[in-house]
This record gives structure tokens, sequence and C-alpha cells, in this order.
């Protein structure tokens, strides 16, 4: 076959055609995709929560809220082993990092201990900040570990006279850090141990 | 035969895109953190090459040359998109750890060069073997890459320990460390070439 | 003779070898390295051994056996880079990292280019800031002096560093001066009775030194000048507009790496300007950069990213401010 010469209805026609099965193409593909990606989503606020709650049979992305803390709000997703409340993740965050905000999920039991969290998003320093993850959650080092710790209003790093031992040579990220799971902590008091609002919120 | 052979080895080191070519350098310089991303982004972009080559050289007659690069870049484009919403349907950590780099694939030099120097000028068998050639190349070079940056800023390759995280130099991993090492790269597989010839 | 070379100054005639200037280098940087001795005791003294015997080792392995030439480290300029970087290297710095650091100076920030006088950036600038980024935790770990250490604190914060993270705790200057972190007056910075890299910490050391080199005419008083002229107006400008959030000039001046940087690694005769007008303008640079990083950036102290930056654009200044030839008119 002859190369087509680029006349103006060549070129047109070309490129349209071109156009046309390429995005009926795509289109394909996209219907194709759409459910695995919503569920591939999903899967990853679901597995963000299991990893922080003790175990549960509802579906706590579907029945997420907002508890005012402060002059602001957090999302909760309450966790319930059939129909009675055993916990409750919070998204949390806090603007005092090191560079930027910080957004950790965060499990608390009925009895305020923390059960585990995930850090979500931060732009901490690589090798100092960056280490959030493993510092506060390693079960060897009972004075830098927040997993399994009761928590309560008053948890602080070292240095400001508390018991937590800071990330080394990062004691700014460990004191926003801790910011971060007290403001949580804020809308678990808020959700479990006062009444009235206990009602309104886990009926 | 000899020939097709050659095409197909052509971009593995002769004419290596990242090594030799120096094409692609951004999603060479920004992927590469670890081995299974470096890895992750070569099979991709060698995807989109081998589909593009095919299509290109499929559709070279129909394509008048004044809208030529147009056209490449539609198919391109396309393939890509279908390469992302694949991965983020199906591969969703290497999605998250690829993200902002897999629509980058569309500019990377390699694959509309290959389109415009190989694909519109020959046979689609001939246009697949380079594809894959050329896409061999990459990866090779991006996992390689991968790897000595992962070994050395955290002591893995492939997340499988080689020595204690503990003596990583973190600059690897980080941009800095993604110049030093391809620089180091490049000079090696040129001492290769000079010392063969 | 068929070509005129044409080079700015200094000239270098006779007396002035590479060996020469590097020897007075050192003899400058000595009272330094003895306050370093005193304040942080053997921990300095293993440091700087390490790092200048590697740097010397590398260089000539690198030259011998990479380069294939002749090895040149009787020029002292090796020992030099050894001994800058182990200044910009806290004294409790495991040994491996030492080794490391120098093998980068030498090897990435030096040989890679072809050796001396080919080198863009300074080399031990090179080693220190891919230590930094490397092994932040290590690099910014400072042991405390002597003097000042208790069984209970071995290792402290910088001054730059205590202020940083004071004002990111939402308190003001005033407010972070009457905390117990901040135990030190101008004095002890003037002597080095302060946290931080082995070299950096006596300012009057530093200057010393700095004044041998003017002597000795090693270097020209331009580039430091400019670079603390800049930096006095600059961070001057910002505490005038509000002294809550910014520290005052003196401050910048005396602490972190300002001296060291300004007197010893910007005036480094490879990486920057040739002419009188293009070395304002490179400290001015610098000076700039520095507070900027200092102030607005996430690392407390910004004086080595500043001169690797500035380095970068050497040749720019170099090809805008050429030496003007005898008799040209404008």
């Amino acid at each position: 076959m002859e190369k087509l010469k680029s006349s103006f209805k060549n070129m047109l026609l070309s490129l349209a055609s071109i156009s046309i099965v390429v995005a009926s193409l795509l289109a394909l593909v996209y219907e194709m995709t759409k459910e695995p990606i919503a569920q591939a989503e999903k899967q990853k606020q679901e597995n963000a929560i299991k990893e922080v709650v003790p175990d549960f049979n509802n579906n706590p992305a579907e029945e997420k809220f907002k508890v005012e803390i402060e002059g602001d709000s957090l999302t909760v997703f309450p966790a319930k082993q059939d129909g009675k409340l055993v916990g409750i993740a919070v998204e949390t965050n806090t603007a005092k990092g090191f560079s930027g905000e910080i957004k950790i999920m965060v499990g608390f039991d009925i009895d305020g201990m923390v059960k585990n969290y995930a850090v979500l998003k931060h732009a901490e320093t690589p090798g100092l900040g960056a280490k959030m993850q493993e510092w506060f959650s390693n079960s060897s080092k009972p004075n830098q570990n927040v997993v399994n710790r009761k928590w309560n209003n008053n948890v602080k790093v070292k240095k400001d006279g508390g018991e937590i031992d800071a990330i080394t040579a990062a004691t700014i990220t460990s004191r926003a850090f801790v910011d971060a799971l007290n403001r949580a902590y804020e809308a678990y008091v808020k959700v479990i141990e006062h009444d009235s609002e206990k009602q309104k919120y886990t009926e | 035969m000899s020939k097709n052979l050659n095409i197909l080895t052509n971009g593995i080191l002769k004419e290596n895109p990242v090594l030799v070519l120096l094409l692609g350098m951004c999603p060479t310089l920004g992927t590469t953190s670890s081995a299974i991303n470096g890895f992750g982004m070569g099979i991709a972009t060698a995807f989109v090459l081998i589909c593009s080559n095919l299509v290109i050289s499929l559709l070279k007659n129909i394509i008048p040359d004044k809208v030529r690069i147009p056209a490449f870049i539609v198919i391109i484009a396309s393939f890509v998109t279908i390469v992302e919403m694949i991965m983020q349907a199906y591969m969703p950590p290497l999605y998250e750890s690829l993200g902002l780099f897999i629509p980058l694939i569309v500019v990377n030099c390699i694959v509309l060069g290959r389109a415009e120097a190989f694909a519109s000028k020959n046979t689609p068998l001939l246009s697949i073997l380079d594809g894959v050639g050329m896409g061999a190349g990459f990866t090779l070079a991006l996992t390689v890459l991968g790897s000595i940056r992962e070994f050395l800023g955290t002591g893995k390759i492939f997340d499988i320990s080689i020595y204690p995280e503990n003596y990583g130099l973190l600059t690897f991993v980080l941009a800095p460390g993604a110049f030093i090492v391809l620089g180091f790269l490049i000079v090696i597989v040129n001492k290769l070439k000079t010392t063969k010839n | 003779m068929t070509k005129l070379i044409i080079s700015p100054s200094p000239h270098v005639h006779g007396e002035f070898s590479t060996k020469r200037l590097m020897r007075d280098v050192i003899i400058a940087l000595l009272p330094a390295l003895f306050v370093s001795f005193y304040f942080f005791g053997f921990g300095a003294v293993k440091v700087v051994c390490i790092s200048i015997i590697s740097c010397v080792i590398f260089e000539y392995l690198i030259q011998k056996f990479l380069l294939k030439t002749t090895p040149s480290i009787n020029d002292l300029s090796a020992v030099v880079t050894g001994l800058i970087l182990s200044f910009n290297l806290p004294s409790n710095l495991p040994v491996w990292l030492v080794v490391t650091g120098s093998l980068i100076a030498i090897g990435v920030g030096k040989m890679v280019f072809g050796g001396l006088g080919s080198n863009p950036f300074n080399p031990a600038l090179v080693g220190r800031v891919f230590l930094l980024i490397a092994r932040p935790v290590e690099m910014t770990t400072w042991p405390l002096p002597l003097t000042l250490a208790t069984p209970d604190a071995v290792t402290g914060a910088t001054p730059l560093a205590i202020i940083k993270e004071g004002l990111k705790n939402g308190l003001t200057i005033d407010q972070i001066k009457e905390s117990a972190d901040y135990s030190f007056n101008y004095l002890d910075t003037l002597f080095g009775q302060i946290g931080g890299s082995l070299g950096e910490v006596s300012a009057l050391a530093l200057l010393l030194g700095f004044a041998y080199m003017l002597v000795r005419k090693v270097i020209t008083w331009h580039i430091p000048v400019a670079i603390f002229l800049s930096v006095a107006v600059f961070s001057g400008t910002l505490h005038l507009l509000n002294p809550d959030k910014f520290i005052d000039p003196v401050f910048h001046l005396l602490t972190g790496g300002m001296i060291l940087g300004a007197v010893y690694m910007a005036t480094d005769y490879v990486t920057s300007p040739m002419t009188h007008k293009g070395m304002t303008v490179y400290g001015i640079g610098i000076g700039l950069l520095t507070i900027t990083i200092r102030t607005f950036g996430s690392y407390p102290e910004g004086m080595s990213f500043a001169i690797l930056f500035m380095n970068a654009i050497v040749p720019l200044i170099n090809k805008y401010m050429k030496p003007k030839l005898f008799g040209e008119r404008k």
C-alpha cells in the first residue's frame, strides 16, 4: 500500500479515525477497570482501619462520622463486633510537623488503649522524622513504643517532661506525632466517655 | 535471521536507551529508589514501547507525514493510560510508589524516539523485536540502577536483606544518589564498550 | 612564545607553589584544631587523623590505579581536604562514616572531575553534605564540649538547632533564650564552648587563621567579608522587622559553620570566582542563601548547601565578570 499524501482530507481522516478507535479502546478498558479500582481504593482504607483497631465485623468505612475537637473536626471510624462498639479508628492530623502536615490513622480500643497506628501521609526528613512508623511501634523499646499504651491527656515527649522517647535527632517530628495522637484521643474521649455523646455516636 | 537477532539485542547493551543513548532520564532518576520500583517502571515502559511500536508500524502507511507526531503521541498516550488503569486496579502497591511517573511515560523520549526512528520505517515484526530489545535494555538498566541504590541505601536488594539496614547510606535512596550511581554506571558501560572495540 | 596566556591575579610564580599555599592553609587551621582537641578530646583527634589519612590514601589509590597518573599527594591538597572535612564532622562520628565521607570527598568530589584544579565543587563539602543526607542521625548528634558534658548529657544540640526547634515549638526568641537549652553566651561561641562540628565551634581561633592567611596573602579578604556583610545586613533586616521570630545578626555570624565556611571553604581557589568583583557577588550569594536556609529552610544550618550552590554558579560569574584586559575601555 502506498503511503498516504499529506492532503488536508487525509490528515483529517487519519487523525480522526485513530482518535476514535483509541478513545473507544480507552472507554472499554475504563469500564473494565472501574470496579477493581474502586475495590482497591476501598480495600486500602479498610486495611488501614483493620490494622489499627480490634477485630470487628461491621463496615467502619460506611459508618464513619465527624467529631468536633477544638476548632477542627476529625473523621472517626467505629469498629463494632455484633453491633457493640469495640474500638474506634481516628484519622488524625497535625500541623506541627517539621515540614508540613502529618496524617495518621490511629486506633483505640474501648478502654482508651492505642491498638496500633499507621502514618498515612507526611513530608518529614528521610532518615530522621520519617522513621515515625517504625520508631513508635518498636515493642522492644517500651519508652518509645505507643502501641498498647493506655493514652491520657498528658502524654508528652521526654524533653517536655513526658515519658515518650523522641526519635533521635528529630524532637520536632516526635512532638508532632504525639500531638496528632493527643488530638485523636480528644476525639476518643468525646465518643466513648461522654455518655450523651456516646449515644449520639454509637447508636 | 541474524539481522533480527541484532535488532533484538541492540537495545540491551550496544544502544542501551539509558546507559548509551541517555534517553528517558526523568523516570530513570525518579523511580529507581528500589530494585522493584525500577523493574516495575521498566516493564511498564517496555509494554508501552512494544505496543506502540507494533501499532505504529501497522498504521505507518495510513498516517500522513505531516501529522505523524500527533498521531504517535495519541497512540502512545492511550497505551500509557491503559497501563495506568490496569496497574491501579490490579497492582495498587506498585501504582502507589510509581504514581506520578506512570503518566510521564508519554513524554519518555525513548518511546517516541523508537516510533519515529524505527517503527515508522520497518515491518511490524521487526518493530516488535525492536520494542522488546529496547524495553529489555531499559528494564535492565533501571533494575540494575534500582538494585545498587537499594543495596547501598538500605542494605537490601528486592527487599531481601543483604546487610543490616543500620549501615545503609540514605543518600543513595534519595535523588542525589540517583545521579551519582547513574554516572558511575555510564562510566562502566563506556569502559566496557571501549575495551571491546 | 607564540601564545600569550592571560590569567587573573594572584599570579602564580615560583614561590607560590600549590604545596606552599596548602601548607599555609594547614597552619591557619591549627589554632581551631587545637581548640577542638581541647574541647572534644580524643574523639576529635581520632576523627581528624582518620579523615586525613583516608583522604590521602584514596587520592593515591585512585590516581595510581584508576586514573593511572603520577600520584600528587605531595602537594598536600588531599591533606587539606581531609582536615577541612574532619572540621565539618561531629567528633563522635563512627570511623566507617569518616572513611566513607573521605571516599566520597576525594572520589566523587574531586577525582571524578580529573583531580585538583578541575573540580567544580569543594571536595570536603561534597563529602560532608553526602554524609549529612546519608546519615542525618549521626551527623546531627553533636557531642558537647568536655567542659560541659555531664554523665547524663554527652550530646546536645547546636545553638542554631536550639533556635530552630524553639521557633517550631511556637516560642519567641526571648523565650528560647530563657529556656534551659540555651545555656551559652556570645563569649562561649567566641571560644568554642558550644556543641557543633569539631572545627567550627571557636570563632576566635578561626579568625586568627583568617588573619594569618591574609598576612601571607594566601587569600584576599573579598569573599569572607562579602559573606559576613551580606549575612549581617540580611539577618539584621529580618531581625529589625520581627525580633520575636528572627535572631540577631551577631548570633548568625558567630554560630554554625559561618566562619569556617566563609574563610576556609568558600575561598577555595578552584571553586571560587577569579575577579574581585566576581568574588563579591559570590560572597553575597552565599550569605543570602545561608540565612534563607537557616531561617526558612528545614535544616538548621545552610552554610554548606549555600557554598555548594554558589560553586555551581562560579562558571557563570566568571563568564560575566571577566578580568579587564590591560588598556581596555568600557
